[in-house]
């Protein structure tokens, strides 16, 4: 369509959902979720166990129908588009490599539903499979073949129909935590070298912030946040987010004027427009610090190391402050001259916070 | 130490595990080793003793001929439709619910159904459609005669036919079922989101997927139907019309002839065809065993 002389021109075209609502018997697993992902952007669904990620990912494949809203692809209305017209490629969670073709076979099969030539379509095959470094390996079949590599298959039959759009549903959740790690920033490669517009659903938070250029945290059926990874992890909008997306401290403190003061430390809030009284202060593991060195004498920040865990760069220590227990999380070089059962006085860094008040607002039944 | 020690422990586990077996290789023995191996002798023995064929010289006779037209007529037949039936019904169980109260009620029925046979079978398909069942009576009376002409196939080979679907079909649901469980809906979807419909999915995905576990099972309802004995031998009074009943015709005859030599003869014969079968769905099922778990 664009032909402004690039070499590699970027594929991609634009995805909107538009308030998708979809309910099962008892149960919304989509509840009016409007997102938009920009052309050739890769966005990384995340959220817990049947927030509905796979329902939102099944509709704008067109696998399953919405009760109401809109998907738009390239600017045209496909709600009522079959599957098999919505030229959108899928890579799904695990065996879905058909067993009786070999990866070649496999890769073309979709080509072979579009009528490409056979030597055309022998060449793209190799094409493919070559970029997802498979080459090596067409003749193979599935149980020939690693979990890895029959992900990569999957990726490379998906891409090989020149689909508009690629979808991804958990596609590492059955690999082991190793080949999951280099297979996901192989799917990056591959995608950003493709152009294509990506939507990438998984439940595991560091592998969303790893790939993705935006990440959509889901819950019940709807986006709570949608940024950047550095944006989701640092400055979560929900306290949801905040405890879903990494660890966090939940300790009580005051909120007076805009900032909370937590054990005798004030720290400016996210949103400083709350009102005044009680309310728990959410503080990631990160913004903790603690020295170990001079006087110790009794205060509200200062407790006993209860547990050490090395994480390999980083450790997290667990401080019992004696009606809290506060994790911190620091270099280990840092943490290494802080055993267990030494005294320790808490810093807390003053970054945002998000605070939970005890008794949320009753919301309309 | 513990090196020395564990030869000891697999070789006190595997006795153990002998010992655990000998009651079934007690009872293959007796009750399938010991007859075939009495008639592979006593077939191939004169009653002299010694090794020779002749007790296979009247197997080329018109009847003997015709007899085994027959049982492989009614058994390709009852496999056949069988395997047609029992498979759409198995498709039908299968693509429910997985846990739903129609497939586990279809699959105990079948489990249940597959080994009927014998007179209480016979018995209900003569009170049925029998010409004084009700079934049939009921349909004479609504100028619905099933036996044109006077011809009541029902206690001819037609009506065996007929009867063997009854075992057959869901013989069929049981063995076919497993291998339709093996088929992954991420397969129907990977279709669709590669561009086809549902008959490249069956032309190019399902079908030739299921194929070979098809035409296995379809041998299997085969050999199933050409060794059944007591069905046919409650149903058809004329002797000697299919080989099991020839054969029992040759070991009871009532004018003392009995031809015990020339019946194990016949009965190897059968034998053969039934490990030929079993051998190529045997082989049939290993070609799908790592595609369809
Ligand atoms: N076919 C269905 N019939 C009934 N309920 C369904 C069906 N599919 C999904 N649901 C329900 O819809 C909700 C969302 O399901 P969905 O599969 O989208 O979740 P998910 O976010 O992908 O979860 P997971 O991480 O476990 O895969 C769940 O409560 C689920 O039970
Ligand atoms: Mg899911």
């Amino acid at each position: 369509m664009t032909t402004d002389g690039r070499a590699t021109p970027r594929a991609g075209v634009e995805v909107r959902l538009e308030n998708l609502t979809r309910k099962y018997a008892t149960t919304t697993a989509l509840d009016r979720l409007t997102l938009t992902l920009a052309p050739g952007e890769l966005v990384a669904l995340l959220g817990p166990s049947g927030c509905g990620k796979t329902t939102a990912l099944r509709l704008l494949a067109g696998l399953e129908q919405a009760d109401s809203g809109h998907v738009v692809i390239a600017g045209k209305d496909v709600t009522n588009v079959p599957a098999n017209r919505r030229n959108i490629g899928m890579v799904f969670q695990a065996y879905s490599l058909f067993p009786h073709m070999s990866a070649r076979q496999n890769v073309e099969f979709g080509m072979q539903l579009q009528h490409v030539g056979a030597a055309e379509r022998r060449e793209r095959a190799r094409e493919v499979l070559d970029l997802v470094g498979l080459g090596p390996h067409m003749d193979k079949f599935a149980h020939q073949l690693s979990g890895g590599q029959q992900q990569r298959v999957a990726l490379a039959r998906a891409l090989a129909i020149k689909p508009k759009v690629l979808l991804l549903d958990e596609p590492l959740s059955a690999l082991d935590a190793k080949v999951r790690a280099r297979l996901r920033d192989e799917i990056r490669r591959v995608q950003l070298e493709v152009g294509i517009t990506t939507l990438f659903v998984t439940h595991d938070q560091e592998e969303a912030l790893a790939i993705a250029d935006r990440v959509g945290v889901m819950q019940s059926g709807h986006l709570e946040q949608l940024g950047p990874p550095t944006e989701i992890y640092s400055r979560p909008a929900t306290p949801f987010v905040a405890e879903f997306v990494g660890l966090t401290n939940r300790i009580k403190g005051d909120v007076r004027g805009g900032a909370v003061t937590v054990r005798g430390t004030r720290i400016p809030l996210v949103d400083p427009d709350v009102t005044d009284g009680p309310a728990t202060a959410l503080v990631r593991p990160e913004a903790v610090s603690l020295a170990s060195n001079g006087e110790m004498e009794d205060g509200p920040l200062v407790g006993t190391v209860i547990a050490v865990a090395f994480l390999g760069a980083m450790s997290r220590v667990t401080v019992d402050l004696g009606d809290t227990i506060v994790l911190a999380q620091m270099a280990t070089s840092a943490a290494s001259d802080t055993p267990a059962g030494t005294k320790v006085r808490l810093a807390l860094r003053p970054d945002p916070v998000l605070i939970q008040r005890e008794e949320p607002a009753a919301t309309a039944p | 130490m513990s090196a020395a020690a564990r030869p000891l422990e697999g070789g006190r586990r595997l006795s153990l595990s002998w010992i655990g077996a000998v009651p079934f290789f007690l009872y293959v023995g007796v009750f399938l080793l010991l007859p075939t191996a009495i008639i592979v002798g006593g077939s191939l023995l004169t009653p002299g003793g010694t090794l020779s064929l002749a007790n296979f010289d009247g197997i080329d006779k018109p009847y003997m001929f015709k007899a085994f037209a027959s049982s492989i007529a009614i058994s390709s037949v009852s496999a056949v439709v069988g395997a047609f039936v029992g498979a759409l019904l198995a498709y039908a169980v299968v693509t429910g619910k997985p846990d739903g109260i129609l497939r586990r009620s279809v699959m105990s029925a079948a489990g249940v159904l597959a080994q009927f046979g014998g007179v209480t079978l016979t018995f209900a398909f003569i009170a049925t459609i029998g010409t004084v069942g009700f079934v049939y009576v009921f349909l004479q009376q609504h100028g619905i005669d099933i036996y044109p002409n006077g011809h009541v196939w029902l206690y001819d080979l037609p009506g065996l036919t007929l009867i063997y679907m009854y075992f057959q079909i869901p013989l069929m649901v049981l063995v076919f079922a497993p291998a339709l469980d093996g088929i992954r809906p991420q397969w129907r979807e990977a279709t669709d989101s590669l561009g086809g419909g549902t008959w490249h999915y069956w032309r190019y995905i399902a079908g030739p997927l299921l194929f070979p576990s098809f035409l296995g099972c379809t041998l299997l309802l085969f050999a199933n139907a050409f060794s059944a004995y007591a069905t046919a031998s409650a149903l058809l009074t004329q002797g000697g019309v299919i080989l099991p009943l020839q054969i029992q015709a040759l070991l009871t005859s009532e004018t003392g002839s009995s031809q015990p030599g020339y019946a194990k003869a016949l009965a190897l014969a059968m034998i053969v065809i039934v490990l030929v079968v079993m051998a190529l769905y045997t082989l049939l099922q290993r070609r799908t065993a790592h595609w369809l778990r």
